[in-house]
């Protein structure tokens, strides 16, 4: 589109700009309704599981139940607690909206079609998901209440714990396919033996464990149930949200569902092949790679909904357990393992 | 022309949130001040093509060693009178130092000779078709292998030594037994009684 802009007159800067802004409104524009479309589905699993309709009324078959919850929260007065520290207050959401939202620029969307092809891709999700815990700290401090701040301590432990596990999945797989980038990460998954035509590198025995990994410790970084403690209604009202009302509550709403929908796309990058179709067959190459990126983060978001549908609630020492005594060694181990099998079959060649 | 203004942008926040960082009186703004001068020094990274600096900078800093600052400043309790009592005792050391810092900045400035913002121009160019974190990778695993060692077993030390000095056993604490709550099954916690009528349950 930078080409376009330029053979209408302008300098190639400018033009990269105008560009850019563009193709950011393209994806954060369809990811807003996607967010809307994708809470939808999540009650309608969830009451699908407790044998119950779900929302049902506004619109054809409960539709539109998204939007009318926007609008409802659109027209409420934005109530800020006197004894907040108001700028602050008023931040947090907004820090945990865009930091949803900025790492879908290195998301590949396609062969080639990626806003941002940085070759420290992997790197900077880490980076930006590592932001992710401002948001809820600042919140639990600037709302000056009791159970914010608890739930912002248990968010600002859980996600730091879990950031570590999940890094070294990272380096597991980064290992595997020599490259940061995600779009590289993603060829990287193409079938090499004709023998077995499946994409991915979760069907690779040797880092499906990390998969596994990678997926439960993406549950607990988007903080979705089973570790949902920031949230817990039954300990801390609202968790990090008790105070917020109106369009910063929708603020977190929405990026806290932005960030499970990457969360999901970061899994089927990482080791389900990405906008690969699972099986190397030339015929399925012929659908476009978004719509398999799509099935795949539909087909995550249905397990994350199904896991909050059925999983109680993790114990906070339990959690804490599981991330460093169980996920961090096993993870610290595979990167040896997978390293040292690297070793042994690669070394030497291509570099 | 976009570099430039980015630069620019950078170094201005980056100048601003460092004087708002010793300025303010929320030790918590003070953090939080700080953490917008990293995130801007790696957006300066960045812009000098050391894109896997800025983003360990961020991952770093940013993401675990400021939330941990941030941790443990939230939990302070803050006496604002108290903090301001000490003003006069440090003043003159504060001054010195203010004195000291200016006086080097000074002698920078004049010792500077480099020209203009060349950003295209790096003292270190990485080699062609390699990456920022390849050539790294090949410098500290290569040339100063032993010293990357090195400064892992110092920070390996740092970590042995701080565990040493904080974690004290106590006794009499009632510790959980993940693995016990787990094999512990319904039978070994309930039974089912068929107590006679007038009589309830001999425990």
């Amino acid at each position: 589109m930078t080409s376009w802009f330029t053979y209408l007159g302008m300098d190639y800067g400018w033009a990269w700009f105008v560009a850019t802004i563009i193709d950011i409104l393209v994806i954060a524009l369809p990811l807003m309704l996607a967010v809307a479309m994708i809470i939808y589905a999540d009650r309608k699993i969830w009451a699908a599981m407790a044998l119950r309709r779900g929302p049902n009324v506004v619109g054809p078959l409960g539709l539109l139940q998204s939007f009318a919850d926007g609008l409802k929260v659109f027209l409420q007065e934005t109530i800020i607690p006197s004894a907040a520290n108001k700028g602050l207050f008023l931040l947090a959401p907004i820090i945990t909206f865009t930091v949803a939202l900025i790492v879908w620029a290195v998301v590949p969307f396609q062969a080639g079609v990626v806003l941002a092809n940085i070759n420290v891709g992997l790197l900077y999700v880490l980076a930006a998901s590592s932001l992710g815990v401002y948001g809820i700290i600042i919140a639990g401090w600037a709302s000056n209440s009791k159970y914010p701040f608890y739930s912002a301590l248990r968010a600002a432990a859980q996600m730091v714990s879990y950031e570590v596990s999940i890094g070294f999945v990272l380096i597991s797989v980064v290992l595997w396919s020599k490259s940061f980038n995600l779009s590289d990460i993603v060829e990287g998954q193409k079938a090499i033996y004709t023998y077995f035509p499946i994409n991915g590198y979760g069907f690779n025995l040797l880092l499906f464990p990390m998969a596994v990994v990678f997926f439960i410790s993406s549950l607990a970084e988007t903080q979705r149930a089973p570790f949902d403690l920031t949230e817990a209604e039954s300990e801390l009202v609202a968790g990090y949200q008790t105070e917020y009302s109106s369009m910063s509550f929708a603020l977190y709403w929405l990026g806290e569902y932005a960030n499970v929908i990457l969360m999901c796309a970061l899994n089927s990058i990482l080791f389900w092949g990405g906008y690969l179709p699972p099986l190397d067959w030339a015929p399925l190459y012929y659908v476009p790679g978004i719509i398999w990126l799509f099935a795949k983060i539909l087909f995550f978001f249905f397990l994350f909904s199904w896991v909050k549908a059925t999983v109680p609630r993790y114990r906070y020492d339990q959690l804490m357990r599981l991330g460093w005594k169980i996920f961090l060694p096993l993870s610290l181990f595979w990167v040896f393992l997978v390293s040292g099998y690297l070793m042994l079959t690669r070394v030497g060649v291509g570099s | 022309m976009i570099q430039a203004i980015a630069f620019y942008l950078f170094a201005a926040v980056v100048l601003l949130s460092g004087a708002m960082t010793i300025t303010s009186r929320n030790p918590v703004h003070s953090v939080l001040w700080l953490i917008l001068a990293f995130f801007n020094a790696a957006g300066l990274m960045l812009l000098c093509g050391a894109e896997f600096i800025a983003m360990l900078l961020v991952i770093v800093y940013v993401g675990a060693v400021a939330v941990l600052f941030l941790f443990v400043v939230m939990m302070l309790d803050i006496d604002f009178a108290e903090l301001r009592a000490g003003f006069v005792r440090y003043a003159m050391i504060g001054l010195a130092f203010a004195v000291l810092l200016a006086a080097e900045v000074v002698i920078a400035l004049l010792g500077w000779s480099a020209g203009g913002l060349k950003l295209d121009q790096r003292i270190a160019p990485t080699p062609d078709k390699m990456s920022n974190i390849e050539a790294i990778g090949h410098l500290l695993y290569s040339h100063y292998l032993f010293v990357f060692e090195g400064a892992g077993l110092v920070l390996l030390v740092a970590m042995i030594g701080a565990i040493v000095l904080t974690h004290r056993a106590r006794g009499g604490v009632k510790g959980q037994k993940i693995s016990r709550q787990v094999a512990r099954r319904p039978q070994d916690a309930t039974r089912n009684m068929q107590p006679p009528v007038g009589q309830g349950v001999e425990l």
